[in-house]
């Protein structure tokens, strides 16, 4: 099995639009639709509330915020300090907590040392910090490989570890989410905290990459 | 529990498939069946613990079948039927309504 779609009878009917083209909505849109119409008749949910939920996943949370954690680090060793003894208390500083961020234990890559996060039970994730995770995340090839061939699978990322160099893998869960601290790019000594955040890349935070090089387009 | 969820360290999945500029939601149902797990959380009607528990009993040829928001469903139908937001029947015969309603619309 290679990464699961979502059904592959959903994929082409994206916008529900299945009606009009003699197609029957597929399954899952009916099993979704028929929940969520019962669920706001019996006062249980409302539409709008359930739209502003979408909205901030899709559009509010996302690695811009682990991204500013990460340069507010570089840039300021006593913060640096307070992430790595308490992750969750540090990044709430910055004013980002909340569902599935309660618990975080922030690892920190270094010369000698590369960290990668996986969740080899389901796809535990800091949200608050990265928004939803990608499919690739949750997907079977990932969850199983990462804790048996760790190289291996940062080199389908194009992240080729030197043999000398430690690889130390994190297995997230329900209670307790890791997150990486990427090494400083060599060359950014000069860089302001913004400009820092735009080298900071999603993959990076989860160790399945590195920042962006100094000097690399955005 | 161990089951096929448990997925450290197993073999034969094949490479990893990532997806450039890939989008956060991949589907309509898929946005709504996340915030739906938030209406039925803060309706009293789970916990996150029971709501993995859920997932991780799915038949495991399901499981793998399916995809992450599949899970999802599955986990949020099981527990809203168990704490009595809705009945199975009520959600099968709705199915049923929308699927005739489908049928009858003009092409």
């Amino acid at each position: 099995m290679t990464s699961l779609p979502p059904a592959d009878t959903a994929m082409s009917h994206d916008h529900d639009h299945a009606h009009g083209h003699d197609a029957p909505l597929p399954e899952v849109v009916l099993r979704v639709k028929a929940l969520e119409a019962l669920l706001t008749e019996k006062g249980l949910v409302d539409s709008a509330a359930l739209d502003a939920i979408v909205d901030t996943y899709e559009k509010k949370i996302g690695l811009r915020n682990g991204a500013q954690v990460v340069a507010r680090a570089w840039t300021d060793p006593a913060y640096k300090a307070r992430l790595l003894a308490d992750g969750s208390k540090a990044i709430a500083e910055l004013g980002y907590s909340g569902v599935q961020g309660e618990d975080m234990v922030v690892v920190e890559n270094t010369a000698s040392v590369h960290n990668m996060v996986v969740c080899t039970l389901c796809s535990c994730y800091p949200w608050p910090t990265l928004g939803l995770p990608p499919v690739w995340y949750k997907s079977a090839p990932y969850r199983s490989r990462a804790v048996i061939d760790p190289r291996g699978v940062l080199k389908e990322f194009g992240v080729d570890i030197p043999a000398d160099k430690e690889v130390r893998v994190w297995d997230s869960n329900a209670e307790l989410r890791y997150f990486v601290l990427p090494e400083r790019p060599a060359g950014s000594e000069g860089l302001s905290e913004a400009e820092l955040i735009e080298l900071v890349t999603r993959d990076s935070m989860i160790g399945t990459g590195l920042p962006k090089p100094v000097g690399a387009a955005a | 529990m161990n089951g096929v969820h448990d997925m450290g360290g197993l073999q034969g999945f094949g490479p990893i498939d990532r997806e450039a500029q890939e989008p956060v939601f991949h589907a309509d149902w898929e946005k709504r069946v996340f915030a739906l797990f938030f209406g039925g959380f803060a309706g009293g009607f789970y916990n996150i613990d029971m709501f993995r528990a859920e997932i991780e009993r799915m038949p495991g040829h399901e499981y793998l079948r399916s995809s992450y928001y599949e899970h999802w469903l599955h986990a949020i139908e099981a527990l809203l039927i168990q704490g009595g937001a809705v009945t199975h029947a009520e959600l099968q015969a709705r199915i049923a309504e929308l699927q005739a309603a489908g049928r009858k619309e003009p092409h």
